[in-house]
């Protein structure tokens, strides 16, 4: 009976079951993650040096392949040298999360290689900057025209055949093109998130403001609403909390391009920090750092829920305290209404 | 079936005081006239007419239903009044004014809940008012007291800063009902109002709706598809008939005012009911039975 409730199509399931597999979903990964790293039977392909005894190509602290390390041990018994000492170790680019973890605090206080490179929170601050930009010049135009294309149907057949089209061109595609045009800098940064974000911002805004519901203007304008009043008094309220969602979609898809964009020209933030880790095979903060982008898009978007919720009240299901009290009082008012009509009729 | 054997009088039958009445209606003046409309939509094989020479006039504080079988073209008919849609034949003059497109002379009522979402049922009932920027020539009494009045007069007065999904479907409609009379249209139209409430809830509203028009100085065109509510409700009942839409019937209601619903099994209401059960639902034959083979065993019968 109970393992049925889990699987009756679209049935909530009560809170503290909910939490619990929401907490769970974070921690399979991380049971996966660690039965590689701290159960040498799982998988452990390699052979970390402890004593390299007599054979000389080893040194203290270095990875072997298993295959190889056997062999030189066999090799060195025949020829009546002392064996190297080890113990089984997966490979350098997977680190285990007590390394991982660590390194988030190491990565933040150890001084970059060279002078003039950036810390890591310089990188990350940099990144988030190129990032911002980009949204912010891409929201600036693609959302007032997706509302007019919504809106309008002249707008719609002016952009919307040529936005389809070029929304299907990959934003690295045109890498080298920013890079030509804008330097090796930010500029061209900052181009490939607005490329990768206007066209699929001004569609969907289109489509969303398109799924306003008709009746809303019809009674508006049986109030007496037309024109420009319409536009702003009924439609912009109407779409507002559905945009606000949309962006935070956007949001998200414009981290997915940074990436892509921190390579071209100069590398700078994340990205180059990363690619910088890894060339000095420091995957323990390869990892920390991407982790990282991670934890800082989940925080905003949590943020920028929440602030949702906060702005568009009407819309959310949950409600403020101060509602919560006025319903208790209007039911009491209710019922006594109720007593008045049946009143009425006797 | 009852009611085709208990000896009914004719629904033309008049008492004095009902015969007094329609005389006293017929001297106020015409506020709304419709002559010879006409609604034809383009299929996609051929032209259909929706509303063929539909004329009718309605005096000012009348109650008048429009009521017919579905397909009949009576949610087209009254998106037309409200200017929501266009006629292809025919004018809608509006005290001697021939109109064209929506306007707030003309308030109106929708099945659906319409309420914008985003606004509490204050500043819902402050559109209209807003938008002109005039509180109906009253000087001193500000949008908001006077949208607060009307609040009032729904009963909601507990309930206006709530938001629209915080009220019952009911609730939502006198809130519509407000926001529409607040604006002081010449006409109020209603599209099924009370369609999606429960059997309850619209019993309620009906008695609201005949308290708020006996105290508000208004005209109201009413569409339904129930037959009780249209008698409960109407002076007059506009009767349509379908393929095309044309107007079959207006029949003047002889039930007594004040309504009650204890009315609902009087002699007057049932002639009414019958006669409309006779221009609607003509012969229940051959149509409606369905060809169904039998699926039960040879004795087992329910009657």
């Amino acid at each position: 009976m109970a393992r049925a409730r889990y699987f009756i199509i679209w049935k909530e399931l009560d809170p503290q079951r909910r939490r619990g597999f929401q907490i769970f979903s974070f921690i399979i990964p991380l049971a996966i993650w660690s039965l590689v790293s701290y159960c040498p039977a799982v998988w452990h392909p390699m052979m970390k040096v402890s004593d390299p005894g007599d054979i000389t190509h080893f040194t203290a602290d270095a990875l072997i392949e298993k295959g190889a390390f056997y062999r030189e041990n066999a090799r060195a018994a025949e020829e009546r040298r002392r064996p190297a000492q080890g113990v089984p170790a997966n490979p350098v680019y997977l680190p285990a999360p007590h390394e991982v973890a660590a390194s988030f605090y190491k990565a933040f206080v150890t001084p970059p290689r060279l002078p003039d490179e950036p810390w890591l929170h310089q990188s990350l601050w940099h990144s988030i900057k190129v990032i911002v930009w980009g949204f912010l010049i891409s929201s600036v135009i693609a959302v007032p025209l997706g509302i007019l294309c919504g809106t309008y149907k002249i707008f719609s057949y002016l952009t919307e055949p040529f936005v389809e089209f070029y929304r299907y061109l990959p934003a690295p595609a045109f890498g080298a093109l920013s890079v030509a045009v804008l330097g090796i800098y930010d500029g061209p940064k900052v181009a490939i998130i607005v490329i990768g974000t206007f066209f699929q911002q001004v569609l969907m805004i289109s489509t969303t403001t398109q799924r306003l519901d008709p009746a809303l203007l019809e009674a508006a304008q049986t109030l007496g609403a037309r024109g420009l009043k319409l536009f702003t008094r009924v439609v912009i309220p109407g779409i507002l909390p559905d945009v606000y969602r949309d962006m935070r979609i956007l949001l998200g898809w414009a981290w997915t391009y940074l990436i892509v964009a921190e390579v071209m020209g100069k590398s700078t933030g994340i990205t180059w920090f990363i690619n910088q880790q890894a060339k000095y095979r420091i995957y323990d903060n390869v990892y920390a750092a991407i982790i990282m982008i991670g934890i800082i898009g989940i925080t905003t978007d949590v943020f920028l829920a929440w602030l949702g919720s906060e702005l568009f009240v009407w819309k959310s299901r949950k409600k403020s305290a101060l509602s919560r009290l006025r319903t208790v009082y209007t039911s009491s008012a209710a019922k006594s209404e109720i007593v008045q009509v049946t009143h009425d009729h006797a | 079936m009852t009611t085709h054997e208990v000896a009914l009088p004719s629904y033309l039958e008049q008492s004095p005081e009902v015969r007094d009445r329609f005389r006293r209606i017929a001297e106020r003046p015409v506020v709304l006239k419709v002559n010879r409309l006409g609604k034809t939509f383009d299929g996609v094989k051929e032209r259909i007419q929706a509303l063929r020479d539909i004329s009718f006039q309605v005096r000012r504080r009348e109650f008048i239903s429009v009521i017919g079988p579905s397909g009949c073209g009576k949610s087209t008919l009254i998106r037309i009044l409200a200017g929501l849609e266009e006629q292809t034949a025919g004018e809608i003059l509006l005290d001697d004014r021939e109109v064209t497109g929506p306007g707030r002379d003309r308030g109106m009522v929708f099945q659906g809940y319409t309420l914008f979402p985003w606004l509490t049922v204050l500043k819902n009932v402050m559109f209209g008012l807003e938008l002109s920027g005039a509180t109906n020539g009253i000087v001193g009494v500000s949008a908001e007291q006077e949208a607060r009045g009307w609040i009032e007069m729904v009963g909601l007065e507990a309930f206006a800063d709530a938001y629209p999904h915080e009220l019952s479907g009911g609730m939502k409609q006198r809130v519509a009902i407000a926001r529409a009379l607040a604006n002081r249209p010449r006409i109020l139209l209603m599209d099924e109002p009370f369609g999606a409430l429960d059997a309850q809830t619209r019993c309620k509203m009906q008695s609201y709706l005949l308290q708020i028009w006996k105290n508000v100085d208004v005209t109201i065109i009413f569409i339904t598809h129930d037959l009780d509510e249209a008698i409960y409700l109407s002076d007059r009942i506009v009767v349509l008939k379908a393929n095309p839409g044309e107007v079959q019937e207006v029949i003047e209601v002889p039930v007594e005012h004040p309504r009650t619903p204890e009315q609902f099994l009087s002699r007057e209401f049932l002639a009414v009911k019958k006669r409309l059960e006779e221009l609607i639902h003509p012969s229940k034959e051959a149509a409606d039975m369905l060809p169904i083979i039998r699926m039960t065993q040879v004795d087992d019968d329910v009657y």
